[in-house]
């Protein structure tokens, strides 16, 4: 076996250098993916955007203001040096700059996807950790196959579907919430539980599993023969190393979580930034749309990273195991 | 996938799926015009008799249209599903069989396009592929295959490491060869349940893009289409959207849950049923010591009787060994006595006493001061996420009312006491950073920090090399020599008792067949296991060209145990009756006690010299 004599501190740099390097490679994949998707659609994407109607000056004069007519390196060029002088070119359908446009939609994505986050968390947590003592060492079956059940069925609801049940009861039939928009404080109800209620599922389940299988650990048997309270071999000895593979998990979810928004946004007419994208998608608005899936990618890779990071604080053998 | 039918998930899921596909082949055929029929005397109506979910913009009854729509969702989603996962089933398998520069950049592409959601790889190829029924499919279809790559990268790792393969790489076997025929196989079935899910997700996908405007186009129509046209008027009538999105919510269910049937299917014990089990109960008038056990059972679930009836003490100040083979039920009986054997597991016993008082009734803090544990494996028996200070801290902040840093001054201390080098910097380590002898040592630390009148030890030793096996049974007699604690040993090895403790226990199939003390143990005893036992020992006069003796056979598990002696099979005295009746330990002579129909000291003595 390996004695490992080193020092915790002397394990981070590794890990940092490791995941950073990973992160500047995923974005420059992000960034490129997102240069290229313009270049990849077949014909021509001005004209396509333009219309079939459209006279040629107008598709060669709009061609050439784009940089389209430029050797395909140096629009690469121009287009990530824009991005670090916060460019992401301009609509082609309002003509205004794409960067105010993500200003203006973003923030009202990000308070939604961070409510129904926490709304997961809050939820799924306790109710995992307490499902798990409950149907410890097989009891209460009848509990276990109600959960498991109720959880599978609304894991598998899609988010905008859910967003339509909720919207046809609490909105219409029942008329205690508004329909859609962000104005009033009810408003952020039904969004949220449409994006939090499938995740929290999942979540709900993972925590319970995860649990199970630490709960037959080693160490929890020490735990319990040094006659620790029950709430503290399950939250002190138990939980926490449950978490990291829920949190793996979670991560992931939270990333699904972020483009779920697209869909809820769109049942509830939110004025985020997925709205946007589907209207530009339709419109052919191809800057907006590189721009806004930028937004999105780096949304997501920002909260993987988040993730690892947590991990190594929670599970110190992480930045090492990795390796 | 026969017993996936069986259980009630995976039945209905399946008859959910027949339907579907029913639907899929004839709705069109057989309403595929009143699903057309445009009627302009009922537009934008709600339901009704006529038009169960109510009518469109152009006067088509809704209820037709989700029916005939059954077809093209179906098939779209199948269709993105095979692309999918045969994209991802390529990508995945490539590194296995690519030189290994191609093997990394396949790898880690997919690792960096599986970060991102589905629906944001979807939303990029619909930009890419167009607006339409070919972009959404190939955009769910892209969407998918990462995650499956990924899936089939993690599978075909874990069986490239286990034996058969490395066997069929060591006689030449071509990488691609071992890719279809040695490691594909092997991992069909995973794959296969989540090649369904992954059907469900697609269906939602693939509705979802059309919900938004960017899949099916009109004229046609899917179920993400209409429901989106449904959304439109949800003000006036709910039915025309809540019918396509239930239509959704099914077929993907029906997938989902078939996936999942197949799934725990594949992970699922069988379940037992609990069986009463009732023990005679021995009238006992002896007196008792520090631990008093009479007539303990452990028994669990489907009858499984795994200690049967063992009964015991262990004076102040005593070391007691207890020998078995595995499954002898010894370490049941060490968690039994300690208060630790979880549900489904049931204890009975007729006395069960610690210190005076029946286990069940002695406090938390009795226990956990009074009584350490030892427990086999070091590696694994200290919470990898704590400091170890703070973990054998924990004793004296719970029961001794100690504040966190007085409690971790004594821990501290405490390693000292058990020769932890520079236990101050130690304490704050965490347990990968310690060896396993010295987290063995942590561990007798922890129980020190009460006033512990008994060690229980199970296999302390066994999961250490021998010099340190050494090191850890001193200390186990120095803390019986300096505190007066009991020590109750469980070992599958007879020399480690035999030279540590003053009396042993030999179990086999969860029962006692001999007790003596260690004194006599090489020159009296009786039972031919014991025998046996001790005959299996090598020692210097072994002729070290012959092989190791062996027992013959081997134990019988808690759940097969028959009529007669449990050891009678391997026995090589058995007669009729040892098959018959099982016999019960009966006193021979001072502190010594046998279970054997064969107490004749001759045929004994003849064993031993057969099995030598």
């Amino acid at each position: 076996m390996i004695t490992v004599e080193r020092v915790r501190g002397s394990a981070w740099l590794p890990f940092a250098r490791r995941r950073a390097l990973r992160l500047l490679t995923s974005l420059w994949v992000l960034v490129t993916a997102a240069f290229l998707m313009i270049h990849l659609i077949p014909g021509d994407p001005v004209r396509e955007s333009l219309g079939l109607t459209a006279p040629p000056e107008v598709v060669a004069a709009r061609r050439a203001a784009l940089g389209l007519d430029d050797p395909l390196v140096v629009q690469y060029w121009h287009y990530v040096s824009g991005l670090f002088r916060g460019e992401f070119g301009t609509s082609l359908v309002s003509g205004t700059p794409v960067a105010d446009l993500i200003g203006d939609r973003l923030p009202a994505t990000v308070q939604l996807a961070v409510l129904a986050f926490v709304v997961v968390i809050v939820v799924a947590v306790p109710v995992g950790v307490v499902m798990a003592v409950l149907t410890k060492g097989g009891r209460r079956r009848g509990g276990e196959l109600a959960f498991t059940s109720v959880s599978v069925v609304l894991a598998a609801i899609p988010e905008f579907l859910l967003a339509v049940a909720l919207v046809s009861l609490f909105a219409v039939q029942l008329g205690v919430l508004p329909v859609a928009g962000n104005d009033a404080a009810g408003s952020w109800v039904l969004p949220a539980l449409a994006l939090a209620v499938g995740p929290a599922a999942v979540l709900a389940r993972i925590v319970r599993v995860e649990l199970l299988s630490v709960l037959g650990n080693d160490f929890v048997r020490t735990a319990r023969a040094k006659r620790l309270p029950a709430r503290l071999v399950y939250l002190r000895h138990a939980l926490p190393n449950a978490l990291t593979a829920t949190l793996t998990l979670g991560g992931m979810m939270l990333a699904a979580l972020v483009a779920g928004t697209v869909l809820v946004e769109n049942v509830f007419a939110w004025p985020g930034l997925g709205s946007t994208i589907v209207g530009s998608i339709q419109q052919k608005d191809y800057p907006a749309v590189q721009g806004i899936v930028l937004v999105y990618g780096v949304g997501v890779l920002l909260v993987n990273l988040v993730v690892d990071v947590a991990l190594a604080l929670l599970d110190p053998r992480s930045t090492i195991r990795e390796a | 996938m026969r017993p996936v039918l069986r259980s009630p998930v995976g039945a209905a899921s399946a008859v959910l799926l027949c339907l579907l596909v029913a639907l899929a082949v004839f709705a069109p055929i057989l309403w595929g015009d009143r699903a057309a029929a445009i009627d302009t005397d009922a537009l934008q109506q709600g339901p009704s008799s006529a038009h169960l979910l109510g009518t469109d913009q152009l006067g088509r009854d809704i209820f037709y249209r989700v029916l005939v729509a059954t077809r093209l969702t179906l098939g779209l989603a199948l269709l993105a599903t095979v692309i999918g996962v045969t994209g991802g089933l390529l990508l995945g398998s490539a590194p296995s069989v690519l030189p290994r520069w191609a093997a990394r950049i396949v790898t880690s592409a997919v690792n960096i396009a599986v970060a991102f959601p589905g629906l944001l790889l979807a939303l990029f190829f619909a930009v890419i592929f167009g607006t339409g029924t070919v972009g959404a499919v190939l955009a769910i279809a892209f969407a998918i295959t990462p995650s499956f790559a990924r899936l089939t990268q993690t599978l075909t790792a874990s069986v490239s490491g286990r034996d058969f393969v490395k066997a069929a790489r060591v006689c030449g076997v071509g990488r691609f060869r071992l890719l279809v025929r040695h490691v594909l196989p092997n991992i069909a079935e995973p794959l296969v349940i989540n090649a369904t899910m992954a059907a469900g997700t697609a269906l939602m996908a693939v509705a979802g893009l059309s919900f938004l405007g960017i899949g099916v186009q009109a004229p046609s129509y899917d179920w993400g289409r209409l429901l989106g046209e449904g959304l439109n008027r949800i003000y006036l009538s709910p039915a025309p959207a809540l019918g396509p999105a239930i239509a959704v919510v099914v077929a993907g269910l029906a997938f989902n849950l078939f996936g999942e049937a197949a799934a725990s299917l594949a992970g699922r014990r069988q379940q037992q049923r609990q069986e009463p089990v009732t023990h005679e109960s021995v009238v006992d008038t002896s007196a008792g010591g520090l631990l008093t056990v009479r007539n303990l059972h452990v028994t669990f679930p489907g009858g499984v009787r795994a200690v049967r009836g063992v009964s015991f003490t262990v004076q102040d100040g005593e070391m007691v060994g207890v020998v078995g083979e595995s499954g002898s039920g010894k370490s049941l009986t060490a968690l039994a006595v300690s208060r630790l054997v979880e549900h489904p597991g049931v204890v009975s016993a007729d006395r069960l006493e610690f210190n005076g008082t029946p286990l069940a009734r002695t406090s938390d803090r009795e226990l956990g001061t009074g009584l350490a544990m030892v427990f086999q494996d070091p590696m694994t028996s200290f919470n990898p996420a704590l400091r170890i200070g703070r973990q054998v801290a924990e004793v004296s902040e719970v029961h001794q009312g100690l504040s966190r840093r007085a409690a971790f001054a004594k821990a501290v201390d405490r390693l000292r006491a058990v020769r932890i080098p520079e236990a101050d910097r130690r304490a704050r380590q965490y347990p990968h950073e310690f060896s396993g002898g010295m987290r063995q040592r942590a561990m007798i630390a922890m129980g020190l920090m009460g006033e512990p009148r008994l060690v229980i030890a199970d296999e302390p030793t066994t999961a250490l090399d021998v010099t340190v096996q050494r090191e850890v049974l001193r200390l186990l007699a120095r803390i019986r020599a300096e505190r007066s604690a009991a020590v109750l040993l469980i070992s599958h090895d007879i020399t480690v008792v035999a030279q540590t403790c003053d009396r042993v226990l030999v179990m086999y199939a969860g029962r006692i067949v001999e007790e003596l003390p260690t004194s006599e143990l090489f020159t009296s005893a009786r039972h031919p296991y014991t025998t046996a036992l001790l005959a299996a020992v090598p020692d210097l006069d072994t002729d070290r060209d012959a092989p190791l003796a062996v027992i013959p056979g081997r134990p019988p598990e808690p759940g097969e145990i028959a009529r007669g002696c449990p050891f009678a099979p391997r026995c090589p005295v058995a007669e009729q009756k040892c098959r018959l009746e099982e016999p019960s330990l009966v006193s021979v002579d001072e502190g010594h006690q046998v279970a054997c129909w064969k107490l004749d000291a001759e045929l004994v003595e003849a064993a031993v010299g057969g099995a030598r």
